[in-house]
């Protein structure tokens, strides 16, 4: 694509910068969803047998479940055999060094302003970029390796270290776990493989950037991120997508598993393309976020700033398995237009002095329907376990839907719940106080959102804070008017 | 040369009721001018109306400031041309400090001049002077707009957002109300350091005391249900607090 289209179409998408669409030969497998196709899938990637066999289970029992329907968002029937499993930049074999990635691939990303060369990057961010299906480049993996960081796409971790993946894939995210993670379970073709060595602390933030670009295709990613004994590590994922007319699927998977006294910040800010004015296209987020705290002290922290996708599903969730381990969600998620989101959490408390905090802030404006759907359970040997949760939600307009989902389950006399929600909405006095002081009614509405959700933001790397401040604003315009 | 600011046979209404009458008023640059009448006479409309409030309707009549027709702009045009209203009641923003709301309201503004944004350290070195001045603490710029401050300190945080954005025509609606005599000191100093030949007020006040020592208004109207009945200066006070409206109402009904 010319300069010239890529700036004509920024013009018309005025609200969705990242609506272009790279040119560049893909290599897809066929159309829709069989045996074949999953064979296909891994022996592009000279899978062991095991995985193999993992994939082909996954899909056997797919077939047998049945799409969920609980979750308070409506979609027409998806058509899964209308869907690329596989699409591949064509040049993106296996590049071994950046020199090697297509230019076309380079300045995709320089557009997204995720630079991959090592020189400009973000200082103290590594990154890992997958396009489509496959990833194409992962950026500071040499000088983590020095420290036994191993930074790479699931794909070589799987040719590299397969005792690492064979034992830990699907221990937190079973492939039996639910629909879309059973689709993911049979179909996933790349992602991000992170393991943390003991007592390591990683030295800098560690970052997936995904980006669909291919027509029709669906994204199926899978990462996995294992903390061993004492380690740390930050974590930040970055999503887009082209503007499209028609609906694309993205149905990863995330687990992590945390061992004794280590911990994990996972930050993500998610912005798939939301569909447009009128609810037309848009990418469908069904995903499945699990990590589990196994050992003592071990501590899992989700942040996510959610305001693109068409319809959002998912909760990224914490299994409290470790004594004194510490769970926590901070969620804000902003829907406009016809979006529809349907997010939260699950705190699972498992071990003793277990203790779990959930901060959601949901924000609904133009026709949009915006769920918080919570779980906190407290097993029966879950002495003394504590969860504090605060969901939040303010409402522009008088089209959009807010709700509250808590469910809560306590099955040990010594655990506490707490739970506090409020709704509202910005007011007339706000908005004419904000503009009397001169500001424009859309300024004034960010300020007032960015008000709102600041517990959330304040969570989030320095590199991403500013980011989602300033998507704030581009998902929220014309919300007033 | 034509009054700075020229009110002409304003009307205005809320929902169905008629709350301003055929108000005419003039302020000239540098001039302080005082609104007093009973309650409901439409004192608190006409800040309202003058800043474009949607909640009122205008019905009738044409507000010229600085040669503009104020009616046909919307309120933060209002804001940038360089009207500002101290709130009776100013409205809490929860989650954005008082500093970040004057970065953005002054960047707004100077955008809409076409000037360059001001930086971080240039921006501090603003608030700076004038919350010194306004004896406001840097713990309470930090903290979220209107919420938890008390009456007083609301009131001086208002005078300070009016310091910091440098109006033309400034708009205090009872800006003295529930202070503590300290606290109208303060109010009212905040007032004195910002005359200039080049800015105007128009002060809303029952406090004939406050008026007398520290607005010194060179102009007092009296607004008796929706129309000014009286104007003078400053020995109109005097007699206002002698004798109240009494007389006025009953002119203004007959």
């Amino acid at each position: 694509m010319t300069q010239e289209k890529v700036s004509a179409l920024e013009a018309v998408s005025d609200t969705y910068h990242y609506g272009f669409e790279t040119q560049i030969s893909a290599e897809t497998a066929p159309k829709g969803l069989n045996e074949e196709i999953i064979r296909f899938i891994s022996a592009k990637k000279k899978e062991p047998e095991w995985l193999l066999e993992f994939r082909l289970k996954a899909y056997r029992h797919w077939l047998t479940m049945k799409e969920p329907t609980w979750a308070k968002v409506s979609y027409p029937p998806i058509d899964y055999q209308d869907i690329y499993y596989y699409a591949a930049p064509k040049s993106a074999e296996s590049p071994k060094s950046l020199d090697e990635v297509d230019p076309e691939l380079l300045k995709t990303y320089d557009k997204l302003g995720v630079p991959l060369h090592e020189r400009e990057v973000l200082a103290g961010v590594a990154v890992d970029a997958v396009f489509d299906s496959v990833s194409v480049a992962t950026t500071f993996r040499e000088k983590l390796a020095r420290q036994g960081i191993i930074f790479c796409s699931i794909s070589e971790a799987v040719q590299n270290h397969p005792e690492l993946v064979k034992k830990y894939l699907g221990s937190v995210v079973p492939y039996t776990d639910n629909f879309f993670a059973c689709l993911n379970s049979a179909v996933f073709t790349d992602g991000t493989f992170v393991y943390i060595p003991k007592g390591i602390r990683c030295p800098m933030e560690l970052s997936t950037y995904f980006r669909i670009n291919a027509k029709k295709s669906g994204q199926f990613e899978r990462t996995m991120i294992i903390a061993d004994d004492n380690s740390y590590v930050s974590y930040l994922e970055g999503c887009t997508a082209p503007q499209r007319d028609e609906n694309q699927l993205h149905a990863a998977i995330v687990e992590i598993i945390v061992m004794n006294d280590a911990e994990v910040k996972y930050s993500t800010v998610q912005n798939w393309y939301p569909g447009d004015k009128e609810g037309k296209g848009g990418i469908y987020n069904f995903v499945t976020k699990r990590g589990l705290c196994k050992g003592v002290n071990a501590k899992l922290s989700w942040t996510q700033v959610e305001t693109g996708s068409a319809v959002t599903w998912k909760y990224p969730s914490c299994v409290l398995a470790g004594d004194n381990s510490v769970g926590e969600f901070y969620s804000v998620a902003i829907t406009n237009n016809y979006q529809q989101a349907d997010t939260g959490t699950k705190m699972i408390h498992i071990g003793k002095n277990t203790s779990s905090t959930i901060v959601s802030k949901g924000i609904s404006a133009g026709k949009s329907q915006n769920t918080y759907r919570g779980l906190v359970k407290m097993g029966r040997n879950a002495e003394n376990a504590r969860n504090f949760s605060q969901c939040d939600s303010l409402l522009i307009g008088s089209q959009c839907g807010a709700h509250t989902l808590p469910y809560m389950i306590s099955s040990n006399p010594s655990a506490s719940v707490e739970h506090e929600a409020t709704t509202s909405k910005i007011s007339d006095e706000q908005l004419f106080y904000c503009r009397q002081r001169g500001l424009d009614a859309e300024e004034a509405v960010s300020l007032i959102v960015n008000g709102f959700c600041k517990d959330v933001m304040q969570k989030l790397p320095m590199e991403f804070a500013v980011e989602a401040t300033r998507l704030v604003a581009v998902t929220l315009e014309g919300s007033v008017g | 040369m034509s009054a700075w600011l020229e009110i002409k046979d304003l009307h205005a209404k809320v929902g169905d009721k008629p709350i301003l009458n055929g108000l005419s008023l003039s302020i000239n640059a540098g001039e302080v001018h005082v609104i007093m009448g009973p309650n409901g006479s439409g004192k608190s409309t006409l800040s309202n109306v003058l800043c474009g409030n949607p909640h009122y309707e205008v019905t009738g009549g044409s507000v010229i400031f600085k040669g503009k027709n104020l009616l046909d702009m919307t309120v933060e045009e209002r804001a940038r041309t360089g009207i500002f209203l101290a709130f009776q009641h100013p409205i809490e923003i929860p989650g954005v400090s008082m500093a970040t709301f004057m970065k953005y309201a002054l960047n707004s503004q100077r955008k809409a001049a076409g000037e360059k944004e001001l930086d971080a350290v240039s921006f501090m070195k603003r608030i700076k002077i004038r919350s010194q001045a306004l004896e406001i603490s840097d713990e309470m710029l930090k903290r979220p707009v209107n919420v938890g401050f008390s009456g007083g300190e609301k009131k001086r945080l208002e005078v300070f957002q009016m310091a910091v954005l440098e109006p033309d025509f400034c708009i205090l609606d009872e800006m003295d109300s529930g202070l503590d005599v300290d606290a109208v000191k303060v109010a009212g100093n905040g007032v004195k350091i910002m005359r200039s030949p080049q800015r105007s007020f128009l002060v809303i006040s029952h406090n004939i005391k406050f008026l007398k020592e520290q607005i010194m208004p060179d102009k007092i109207h009296i607004l008796v249900h929706g129309r000014v009945v009286a104007e003078g200066d400053q020995g109109l006070l005097d007699k206002i607090d002698r004798s109240g409206f009494s007389e006025y109402q009953k002119e203004a009904v007959a």
